[in-house]
């Protein structure tokens, strides 16, 4: 018989199993914020050219720990909560086959454990790519693809819970438009993971001699169907988290349920093909493959994620604006809680993820444009702001959400946390910015040492890029002091937050099971078919609903043409011709 | 009994075919694979092995 208990606060249900699942993953994930926080200081350190920290050997390897314990555990152990979360909380549902649940969560356990250990025993500094032909100790591999399939397990449990959820009837009509999101993360996820599986087991067996040569560029290839889909899981995910929070904290509904899903849709189709973009300037692959996957197809992923960039902002206006904050066209956002932790994380998420990530990731999609950036510090400066600024920060959001719900523990440090969001989106953004404008002047990204010291064929940046990296690097402590305030206070809030109910133990904090006494057999009542929307009920009125936002889209666009132009006149000047 | 299976079939006369695709997780999960399996990986891979090796 499953177990539910509601959150008296928010009306959640949470079936006992899964809220126990939800609980491990995410705290794993938060352990491997730390420390690839940790190596992220250890890394920016290095690469701010006056502090120049760690000797060449160890940089790399850290650098491969960063790369791998943030983006690879971090965000992944994260997600797996997000879809239990998905899949269970908001359909009522009971999870499906916890056990099963378990085993994943082990593994993801175990092959991470195996992957870190093997680059800090120092010979798997490949870096995340682990490009061949450098090898890396045969575990390095090996452990990744058992965390893979733990992810994969993980995602089958979700799956599971869908058919769960329906056959059982725990709702009415079609699943929320959260749930939706985390599906269409989901299915990305077995893409990606099946695209891992493709590569890393090959290579595994080549790194313990029994296969021997794989081609770079085919390497290449089925790697970033890899690398690049698993950063439109993060997408999908954290654009479901925006849609959640805009949902809790001002009861925002979606300004259309259709466009919203359309635009789900589209990242369904097109998402993964612009994993093209990041072998723009290798050669081999035709004109024809590259601009097929990176024109068409990326630019109606782009469309999909401006129609949830501008639908997130939109239907918190239309909220507020119920509320009577109808003031100019701003008074919305002006009036929005910005000391609450977890509206102030989700809204940088997603104006630091349109305005720093996606506006410098059209451009550098572009097959011309990617010439001039590919492998600077200008990549680490894109995707810093879409996987810090936008997933990172919305993961935090949700956590801040999740400490007194799911956790039952009262947070603390309040005034700590007010402030925690700011600082690190100021300290990230710097870094963003920084590592990008670096970027434009050829500063390459993975690389110990910009002044080339005895090396014979050295190449002199002008004095700029070393400024421009100095204060990346400022920028980057700030983000560590950041990120280090969130972990104090989430950790913080577990172990010594006051306890909401009286079974939220110590334990329970990290995944052991409330007591008995906190569950009742009932089966929850069924989710009823969600309230008409937001627009589409009044659809006569001729104006946009949502002013305020309109505009800031145009900002947005306007922004971009600028950019754009920028970027082209870099490249123009190049070759000098004019 | 007989009255709930009834308001069930109701409730699935007005579904539309687009909706019942959106509702279905395995199908867009048959496209979300199928689509990039096709376009980029079998493409690329085709493109990749077609390439002449170079002569030592
Ligand atoms: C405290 C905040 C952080 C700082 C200051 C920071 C800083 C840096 C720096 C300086 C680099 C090296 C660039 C280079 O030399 O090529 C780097 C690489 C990287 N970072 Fe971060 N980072 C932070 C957080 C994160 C987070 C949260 C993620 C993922 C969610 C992340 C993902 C990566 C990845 C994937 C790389 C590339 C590794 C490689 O080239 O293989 N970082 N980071
Ligand atoms: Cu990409």
């Amino acid at each position: 018989m499953a177990q539910f208990r509601q959150c008296p606060d928010t009306g959640l249900f949470f079936h006992k199993e899964a809220e126990n699942l939800m609980k491990a993953n995410a705290v794993a994930g938060v352990v491997c914020l730390l420390i690839a926080g940790i190596l992220a200081l250890l890394v920016v350190l290095t690469r701010w050219p006056a502090v120049h920290l760690l000797p060449a050997d160890t940089f790399y390897m850290v650098l491969t720990a960063h790369g791998v314990c943030a983006l690879i555990f971090w965000v992944i152990f994260f997600e797996i909560a997000i879809l239990y979360f998905a899949g269970s909380t908001l359909l009522r549902s009971r999870l499906a086959t916890p056990r099963w649940a378990w085993a994943g969560f082990v593994l993801m356990i175990v092959g991470a454990v195996m992957t870190m250990a093997a680059i800090f025993a120092g010979k798997s500094s490949v870096m995340m790519t682990s490009y061949v032909p450098m090898r890396a100790e045969p575990h390095f591999y090996l452990g990744l693809v058992i965390f893979a399939v733990g992810a994969l397990i993980g995602c089958f449990v979700y799956l599971g819970t869908l058919v769960v959820a329906k056959n059982e009837k725990t709702y009415e009509g079609s699943v929320p438009l959260v749930t939706f999101g985390a599906t269409v993360a989901c299915i990305i996820a077995i893409f990606t993971i099946a695209s891992g599986a493709e590569i890393l087991i090959p290579t595994y067996l080549w790194s313990i001699g029994y296969i021997s040569h794989i081609d770079p560029a085919m390497y290449r290839l089925i790697w970033w169907a890899l690398g690049h889909s698993s950063q439109q899981i993060n997408v999908s995910a954290h654009v479901a988290v925006w849609y959640l929070i805009a949902g809790v904290i001002f009861g925002a509904r979606p300004m259309s349920e259709k466009v919203s899903r359309a635009a789900y849709l589209l990242y369904i189709f097109f998402l993964q093909l612009a994993s093209a973009h990041h072998l723009l300037t290798d050669p081999g692959l035709s004109v024809e493959w590259k601009l097929f996957n990176t024109s068409y197809a990326m630019y109606l992923a782009v469309l999909a994620s401006m129609i949830h960039g501008l639908t997130v902002p939109g239907a918190i206006e239309v909220a507020q604006r119920k509320k009577g904050l109808t003031n100019g066209a701003f008074e919305w956002l002006r009036k929005a809680p910005w000391d609450n932790p977890v509206f102030s994380s989700m809204f940088i998420s997603l104006v630091g993820f349109g305005f720093l990530g996606g506006i410098s990731g059209v451009v550098m999609g572009t097959e011309q444009i990617s010439i001039i950036i590919h492998n600077t510090i200008y990549v680490p400066g894109h995707f810093h702001a879409t996987v810090v600024i936008g997933t990172t920060m919305a993961w935090m959001g949700l956590t801040y959400l999740l400490i007194p719900v799911l956790f039952r523990r009262k947070m603390i440090m309040p005034q700590a946390a007010k402030l925690q969001p700011y600082v690190f989106a100021l300290g990230m953004s710097l870094v963003a910015i920084f590592h990008m404008a670096a970027g434009t002047l050829g500063v390459a990204r993975r690389h110990w040492d910009m002044g080339f010291a005895g090396n014979p064929l050295g190449f002199e940046y002008p004095a700029t890029a070393y400024l421009l990296m100095g204060i990346a690097g400022v920028g980057g402590v700030i983000a560590v002091v950041g990120g280090a305030m969130f972990i104090v206070i989430a950790v913080g809030s577990l172990v010594f937050g006051e306890k909401l109910q009286k079974e939220a133990g110590l334990l329970q904090s990290f995944g052991f099971p409330l007591a008995d006494s906190a569950y009742t057999d009932e089966k929850p009542a069924r989710l009823p078919m969600a309230p008409s929307e937001a627009v589409e009920a009044h659809h006569d009125e001729s104006s946009f609903e949502a002013p305020g936002t309109f505009i800031l889209a145009m900002v947005l666009l306007v922004s971009f043409v600028i950019y754009y132009f920028i970027n082209w006149k870099y490249l123009s000047e190049v070759w000098g011709l004019s | 009994m007989a009255d709930e299976n009834n308001t069930d079939e109701r409730e699935e006369e007005k579904i539309s075919p687009w909706q019942q695709m959106i509702d279905n997780p395995f199908l867009l999960l048959f496209i979300g694979v199928a689509m990039p399996t096709v376009f980029y990986t079998l493409w690329g891979v085709m493109e990749i092995a077609s390439l002449p090796v170079a002569p030592y």
